[in-house]
């Protein structure tokens, strides 16, 4: 059996960062589904792209701007709809646990 | 004993540059800032799903300028990258930022300890948003609940980080100094420590004198004046130079500068703090910076604060220290050459300047000079009064403290107030014999050779007409009268 490319602590570290709570079951399966990935990235670096740029967006387009000009913003009713709890004008949120 | 004089201090700093942009990096709610919270905001600086971000020109041309300014290398291809991690002040998640290819780099500040100049290299200038602004409920600490206020998220913001070349807290504060006033005069953030458009992050090591490798680094936070970066700087050297003598181990951390206290504290360790997961920013395309851009931008720096400091010795042989002091604000510089333009004096101006005006103005900024009740041309008419003998100089300071209440200009208080110098010889002899039948006891120590008799004698035909009497006629007046010395 092939070195398994990514170990249940790695899948447990990745969950924490993004917040996410997997039960041990979850975990494995997302295992075994990112080690897929990997192996089949390996796959992609047999290519020679020795004379391929790198590439981090697929339309070849650059310098898109806007002028520095103000436009309307949302109401303040509107925005603050959407929040979970609100405090006056403020949106509210629980204390903040640093880690 | 070990002290701080065993180690030597290794300071990098970061500053954060709110850009006076009229809107923000990626959409275009404004930037003003104490609007009433929540008032300034969409769908895109709120972070919802699905909107798309675009880039504010002018951030990236006042990100250049200053590039330009710090004698960085600017470089041709930038683009931008998602940092992640998850705080309130920040709802998408990740803050869009630049990584492996910023904006600028390589460049340098020169900071002037002293009259030794010495220049600290820039690592990176790069852009990128900031975020929304959290307010406690008491303390981080005991707080239940956070209010945030989302009208600062997406407001442009600059990061400028120097290279680890700065050896005392005192030079970081030459350092913040040096680089608020070329932002300023760039026009690209206005440094308002308070309001924080400009913010300061430190990191400190100490390794032993004569090494070549360098400690372990502490991050420093919440420093929200030059005065605290110094003190916090200063405290950390040595809370770091007692634990190395002690042979205790530093640990990379990052902490909080408690300014009521005096000391730094630990931040909880943040194992997986700096796991950022930089990925380029999918939904802005790359920049190309063309060289042309570049030039044009070039062309549009303003004297800046090193160079003009310069030619205020050269062109107008003033001393460093009035120079350093007069190109603090480019406004104030500005005031300065006002005045001389119509005052052809330079000393004269930059005393009056450097000891009034400046003991009255509320600051250096532009704001304070926007606001200054006496424009430069009539501080300059005040000095040609001096020069004309219309008014004394001891007149003048009363008068320059009116035209500050008043706005009146010089010569409307002069002549209201009748303050203009008697210079007539005959109309001030009746006032100097007065003065010498009063005071026989002077004219006897006089005699007796106590030179400090005539200036005794000068001020007293000076109080009798309430100081508008011209000191030197006064002088010469009194000479002809009193007998000779034996």
């Amino acid at each position: 059996m092939p070195e398994p490319k990514i170990t249940l602590k790695e899948v447990e570290h990745v969950a924490r960062l993004s917040r996410l709570e997997l039960s041990d079951a979850e975990k494995e399966r997302m295992r075994s589904q990112l080690d897929a990935i990997l192996t089949y990235i390996d796959k992609l670096r047999q290519l020679n792209t020795d004379n391929v740029e790198p590439t981090s967006h697929a339309i070849p387009m650059v310098n898109v701007m806007r002028e520095d000009a103000v436009r309307p913003c949302f109401p303040t009713e509107e925005m603050l709809a959407n929040a979970p709890e609100r405090e006056g004008d403020f949106v509210r949120v629980p204390r903040i646990i640093e880690e | 004993m070990t002290t701080t004089t065993d180690y030597e201090v290794i300071i990098g700093l970061e500053v954060h540059a709110q850009l006076l942009t009229r809107s923000k990096m990626f959409c275009g709610c404004p930037t003003a800032f104490g609007g009433v919270p929540n008032s300034q905001t969409c769908p895109v600086c709120q972070g919802m799903p699905g909107v798309l971000p675009v880039i504010n020109r002018r951030a990236v041309e006042f990100a250049i300028r200053t590039g330009l300014a710090l004698h960085c290398t600017i470089n041709a291809g930038c683009r931008f990258a998602r940092k992640h991690y998850f705080y309130p002040d920040m709802p998408k998640n990740y803050q869009i930022s630049q990584y492996e290819e910023p904006l600028a780099v390589d460049g340098w500040l020169e900071v002037d300890a002293d009259g030794a100049p010495r220049r600290v290299g820039i690592q990176r200038v790069h852009m990128e948003e900031d975020v929304g602004k959290l307010v406690h409920e008491g303390t981080l600490e005991t707080a239940r609940a956070s209010l945030v206020d989302f009208n600062r998220s997406g407001v442009p913001l600059m990061e400028i980080v120097s290279k680890p070349d700065v050896r005392s807290p005192e030079e970081a504060a030459l350092y913040l100094r040096a680089m608020r006033a070329i932002l300023i005069y760039l026009g690209v953030c206005d440094g308002n420590m308070e309001e924080g458009s400009l913010r300061c992050d430190a990191n400190i090591s100490l390794r032993p004198r004569g090494a070549t490798e360098y400690g372990v680094k502490v991050e420093i936070k919440n420093m929200n004046s030059f005065k605290n970066v110094q003190r916090a700087l200063e405290f950390e050297a040595s809370r770091q130079a007692k634990a190395l003598a002690a042979g205790e181990r530093i640990v990379q951390e990052t902490r909080l500068w408690e300014a009521e206290k005096d000391y730094t504290l630990s931040m909880r360790s943040k194992e997986y703090a700096h796991d950022y997961r930089y990925f380029p920013e999918p939904d802005l395309v790359p920049l190309r910076v063309a060289e042309r851009w570049v030039d044009q931008l070039r062309t549009t720096l303003p004297e800046l604060p090193a160079e003009r400091r310069q030619r205020f010795v050269s062109q107008y042989g003033l001393p460093p220290y009035d120079a350093d002091l007069l190109t603090q604000s480019r406004a104030l510089a500005d005031y300065y050459e006002a005045v001389v333009r119509a005052h052809a004096k330079p000393k004269v101006v930059s005393n009056w300047m450097m000891s009034e005006l400046l003991r009255e103005l509320p600051g250096d900024d532009e704001q304070a000079i926007a606001k200054c009740p006496i424009p430069p041309l009539n501080l300059a008419r005040l000095l040609a009064l001096i020069d004309d003998g219309t008014i004394s100089g001891k007149i003048a300071k009363d008068v320059f403290e009116k035209m500050y209440r008043s706005g009146e200009d010089a010569p409307t208080i002069v002549k209201r107030e009748g303050l203009v110098q008697v210079a007539d010889a005959s109309a001030l002899a009746a006032v100097v014999d007065q003065v010498l039948a009063a005071n026989a006891p002077a004219i006897e120590d006089w005699k007796k050779g106590k030179k400090q008799s005539l200036g005794f004698l000068v001020g007293q035909v000076m109080k009798a007409t309430q100081g508008k009497a011209n000191p030197t006629l006064v002088n010469q007046l009194l000479l002809e009268r009193l007998p000779k010395q034996s």
